[in-house]
């Protein structure tokens, strides 16, 4: 135990003694550590960002895709939305929604003509990952309201409401059989820039306000990725017998994540820089102890042993690296938490990844790694120094 | 003295093979045998071989032949590890330069042979250091950098860290080579009572004669051969103050 404590003590005396060398030494430990405790970092991050970008176009994952094979036209949606329901219930499908492509025209000011429209189930902003960048998503309740809501982008509000900010509850006429007034409640974040005029509506509301447009074109549900490709095949089963004709179509495999070479390119800088920061480290150590024979010979002579010097040595170096590795880290989650996130991937994140401790661990793990290393070869010379000629050096 | 020796050389040799072959002889059978609270005075040129006997003594070489027995174990029986803690342990090193570590407040150079004890000895170094500076006369200066210190306030901060564990040999090489005659005198004085009053066997190598006649026995060390001298016949002194 005093052993231990001992050469600790001893390590981080020489290291305070040496300060402004073991600084110097550090600074590219340090900055190395950064480097790949940062990337490892935002490389989760971008991860996530792509993630969620394919969940927007695609449905969280699993998402299977339902498509109408009857016949066309509309449908009673009261019958068919009863119908899907039970179908999910007997699944415990928690979120699933229609899609219904919606050719309406769309009356606001002066203009009118036909906004890329759709009508869904509340359900769809989860399961799409949604985002509504003011006002709200549609509730439940909203399929009480007296007349149509929508959720719809910038262009569609420039194009339709006069430019109005969600807050003031603008207003656009959907031209159906029977017109009627609906009301802008969320504004979506556009998916790319100069997206069109886009809006989404409730599909209770297309059924009741324009009947004659209430055609579920296809389903999405929201299931178990361990269970999906199974459920694929009962829900399209299932639905057909239900009087529903839909062919459901087998997961897809989620397009690549994060490209697995892009990741390794950018492990491999910060690998390199942490080598370049280990080899600077091992000079500087390689030259402390040749300066420091005589000491090394004087402590041999207070009953240090040969493996009690090595460690000592080995041990001054991983001291070293273990604080630059702290510093290093500590640096990295300032650099990572303060990365303006939808500048750099080109998206907002929706459940942005905490500071993965795999990182922090990796970036910690490298920093003692590369102090042993560093330390390995001036500890062998420490060891190796005949003692007589150590104490006359 | 009847006690069995803390030290005892027998016939010990030690040589070193030279670069372009062959041998240097340091030592040629040299015999000593030193007891507990006994001082012993080694004179002789330079080259003669005083250091690497000291080493020897010390633990820090080993001899190329002959016997060694420390409290009677011999030594050639304990390992590495064994012999660095006996070393540790048993040992106390004075060096002519001091071999202060620099960069470190009196008090830590005098705590860090602790570094290497176990026990309460471990836990309480620096009461202990702080101890050991106040009885050699600078409990004033605990927190001063060796480069701050007079040379013999530096040799007395060496002495307390050869005294710091309470070794049962002192091995004083040249103690007193850096410094001036009574300053050296001083350091002497403080050697012999620290020795006396702990009991400690305390061996000197000196060139001084006024330093090696204020141990119990003196021996000269010429071309590896250790005789015993006396420094009360003058023929000795005149013998010996010529090499």
């Amino acid at each position: 135990m005093t052993g231990l404590v001992g050469a600790v003590l001893e390590a981080w005396d020489e290291l305070r003694v040496h300060r402004v060398r073991v600084l110097l030494a550090l600074v590219g430990v340090a900055v190395a550590v950064t480097a790949i405790t940062g990337v490892t970092a935002a490389v989760t991050m971008l991860g996530q960002a792509m993630q969620e970008q394919n969940e927007r176009d695609m449905g969280r994952d699993v998402t299977l895709s339902a498509w109408s094979t009857g016949p066309g036209g509309t449908q009673d949606a009261a019958a068919l939305d009863a119908t899907v329901d039970a179908v999910a219930a007997r699944y415990d499908i928690s979120y699933h929604s229609v899609e219904s492509w919606v050719q309406l025209g769309v009356q606001g000011g002066t203009t009118e003509m036909l906004p890329d429209l759709m009508a869904v189930d509340p359900a769809y902003g989860t399961i799409m990952r949604t985002d509504v960048v003011a006002g709200r998503w549609f509730t439940d309740r909203d399929a009480e309201q007296l007349g149509p809501v929508l959720v719809a982008n910038r262009a569609f509000l420039d194009e339709y409401a006069g430019g109005a900010a969600v807050a003031e509850h603008p207003q656009v006429r959907l031209l159906g059989e029977t017109p009627v007034t609906a009301t802008v409640v969320g504004e979506l974040r556009a998916r790319w820039p100069d997206e069109g005029p886009r809006a989404l509506m409730l599909f209770d509301h297309l059924a009741r306000w324009a009947p004659e447009q209430a055609r579920a074109d296809s389903y999405r549900f929201w299931v178990p990725p361990e269970t999906a490709t199974d459920l694929a095949a009962v829900l399209s089963r299932d639905l057909t017998a239900a009087g529903v004709p839909m062919q459901v179509d087998p997961p897809y495999d989620q397009p690549f994540v994060m490209d697995r070479a892009l990741q390794w390119v950018v492990l491999g800088v910060g690998g390199f820089a942490l080598l370049l920061g280990g080899l600077g480290l091992l000079n500087i150590s390689l030259v402390t102890v040749r300066y420091r024979i005589r000491e090394i010979g004087i402590r041999r002579s207070f009953g240090a042993t040969g493996g009690r010097v090595f460690f000592g040595v080995l041990m001054e170096s991983v001291v070293a690296t273990t604080v630059a590795g702290v510093v290093g880290v500590v640096a990295a989650v300032a650099v990572v938490k303060n990365i303006p996130v939808e500048a750099v991937f080109g998206t907002a994140l929706q459940d942005e990844p905490g500071f993965p401790f795999s990182a922090a661990l990796t970036g910690m793990a490298c920093a003692v790694a590369v102090g042993a290393l560093a330390g390995l070869i001036p500890a062998v010379y420490a060891v190796r120094v005949k003692v007589i000629d150590a104490i006359r050096y | 003295m009847t006690a069995a020796p803390l030290v005892d050389l027998r016939a010990v040799t030690r040589h070193v093979p030279l670069p372009g072959g062959g041998e240097l002889r340091i030592l040629r059978g040299v015999t000593l045998s030193v007891h507990a609270g006994e001082h012993v005075a080694v004179v002789g040129r330079s080259g003669t071989g005083k250091s690497t006997l000291l080493n020897i003594l010390g633990l820090l070489d080993s001899p190329t032949s002959g016997e060694y027995e420390l409290e009677g174990v011999p030594v050639e029986r304990l390992g590495a590890r064994a012999r660095a803690r006996r070393r540790g342990d048993d040992f106390g090193f004075v060096f002519q330069q001091f071999n202060l570590l620099a960069g470190r407040t009196a008090l830590e150079n005098v705590a860090a042979p602790l570094l290497y004890a176990r026990g309460r000895r471990f836990w309480s170094r620096r009461r202990l250091a702080a101890q050991m500076l106040e009885r050699v006369g600078l409990g004033e200066r605990l927190d001063t950098m060796p480069e701050k210190l007079s040379g013999g306030e530096q040799q007395r901060v060496a002495i307390a860290r050869a005294l710091v564990r309470g070794p049962r040999v002192i091995l004083a090489d040249e103690p007193t080579g850096a410094l001036d005659v009574e300053t050296g005198r001083a350091v002497m004085d403080l050697l012999d009572d620290a020795a006396r009053r702990t009991g400690a066997a305390l061996v000197t190598i000196t060139h001084d004669l006024a330093i090696a006649a204020r141990a119990d026995r003196q021996f000269r060390l010429a071309d590896g051969v250790l005789v015993p001298i006396d420094l009360e016949t003058p023929a000795t002194v005149i013998e010996v103050g010529a090499l």
